[in-house]
């Protein structure tokens, strides 16, 4: 199976005076996993229920293999879209959905589905109302991973799951993606520990596109320049400072963008320490606009 | 995150380096197959891409080869190879550090070769 591009130009949805996204353009290559990452309200929700095709751009186009996706069944079969389905299925039984999907998903894979519900313990005779969040999650989970579409996305639908199910999934995820690779778009704004997973990484913020780049080119984009605050102060002019802190005379500044090697051996070489920065660390700095704009007025963050 | 690697360097780099360590120690030798990409991708919590692009690194430094549709092998004198080049970065990395700390803290190099002559258990 060859999962189609998803691509998005000048993408923007409106709800009344609401800007939920703004002239969003981007391309996803076929059968990678994306993170897409942004703080609560960033837009990752919008942007996932046009791809699920639930509305309509307000402007802009977003298609799968060249096709718009609203209203469009050949389309939104190829999607899966998993987050947390509301009170639509409480009066159902687990079996109930499981059966539902497999008539709704052409490429349904009911021993997988079977292998996840017993992996996540979920009761198969239980109404849905009965059971518990975690369960709940783990469920949409199943109902996404078995679905096998070539699109598969999760919208912070595995956030109700307790760790020793997170990391389940994580592993579910992977040996599925193995066998059976496609586009997996994992939302999320808790990083850690699904970074790694990763190929390449999209940053919404206030509802516009911040960045979309290999994950590993974004993680080698982020310093931690620690030290005397003068020579911080010289190391960093010129450099994009995302943030900075101070303990007495020491002065530590996050910076973002290229930093060569000779660069860095010259900072070395003057007594600063460079670390590098955590993924959730660079996403937090980024996506912090009130410090930046309080570093760049020289007000304290 | 995975626990087995840090935010230091890639995690691409980190995995040859885990390989190349793994040639050095003699736990993999010349001709042995090396777990596929998916299984370390799975025994990691890690894009298989990944795991993909530090295979790619150590094919085109000549330590591993391809054999189509079977998988990744260790080539012949890839121990040798990597032990000399571990060696021009031991100097730069290990010993040319120390020798930066010992400067800055009144060490001088006659008292590190002394130390490192056995000389320092004596006194």
């Amino acid at each position: 199976m060859t999962s189609p591009d998803v691509v998005a130009r000048g993408l923007t949805l409106r709800y009344g005076r609401t800007t939920a996204l703004d002239d969003v353009t981007f391309t996803l290559a076929g059968g990678r996993i994306y993170g897409l990452l942004g703080r609560n309200g960033a837009g990752k929700t919008s942007l996932l229920s046009l791809l699920a095709g639930f509305r309509r751009p307000s402007g802009g186009r977003l298609t799968v293999a060249g096709a718009e996706p609203f209203e469009d069944p050949q389309v939104t079969e190829q999607v899966a879209l998993v987050r947390d389905p509301g009170p639509l299925y409480d009066m159902w039984r687990v079996s109930e959905v499981l059966d539902f999907a497999a008539r709704m998903r052409p490429r349904w894979d009911a021993a997988c589905a079977e292998r996840l519900v017993e992996r996540f313990e979920v009761p198969l005779r239980r109404r849905v109302m009965t059971l518990s969040h975690g369960k709940k999650s783990a469920l949409s989970i199943t109902v996404g991973l078995a679905a096998r579409a070539p699109i598969t996305a999760f919208d912070e639908a595995y956030l109700g799951l307790d760790a020793p199910s997170r990391y389940a999934f994580y592993d579910e995820l992977l040996a599925d993606y193995a066998t059976h690779p496609r586009t997996i778009i994992i939302s999320t704004h808790l990083i850690e520990e699904v970074a790694s997973l990763f190929e390449e990484v999209l940053i919404l913020h206030r509802g516009r596109l911040l960045l979309h780049e290999d994950s590993d080119t974004l993680r080698s984009r982020g310093a931690a320049v620690t030290g005397p605050a003068a020579a911080v102060d010289r190391f960093v002019d010129g450099l994009t400072a995302l943030g900075e802190r101070r303990l007495g005379p020491t002065k530590s500044v996050t910076v973002y963008g290229e930093l060569d090697g000779e660069r860095t051996r010259r900072a070395r070489a003057a007594g600063l320490d460079i670390d590098p920065v955590p993924l959730q660390d660079l996403f937090v700095h980024l996506t912090e606009d009130d410090a930046r704009a309080a570093a760049a007025t020289g007000g304290a963050s | 995150m995975s626990a087995a690697f840090d935010d230091s360097t890639p995690i691409y780099l980190q995995i040859a380096e885990q390989i190349e360590d793994q040639i050095l120690r003699g736990d993999l030798r010349e001709g042995d197959q090396v777990m596929s990409t998916n299984q370390y991708a799975a025994f990691y919590r890690i894009n298989p891409a990944t795991v993909a692009k530090g295979f790619h690194q150590l094919v085109a430094d000549g330590i591993l080869y391809k054999k189509r549709g079977i998988g990744m092998f260790v080539s012949e004198g890839a121990a040798e190879t990597l032990r000399a080049r571990r060696r021009e970065r031991f100097f730069s990395d290990v010993v040319d550090p120390m020798l930066e700390e010992a400067r800055m803290i009144g060490v001088s190099p006659d008292e590190i070769i002394a130390r490192i002559r056995g000389a320092g258990a004596r006194r």
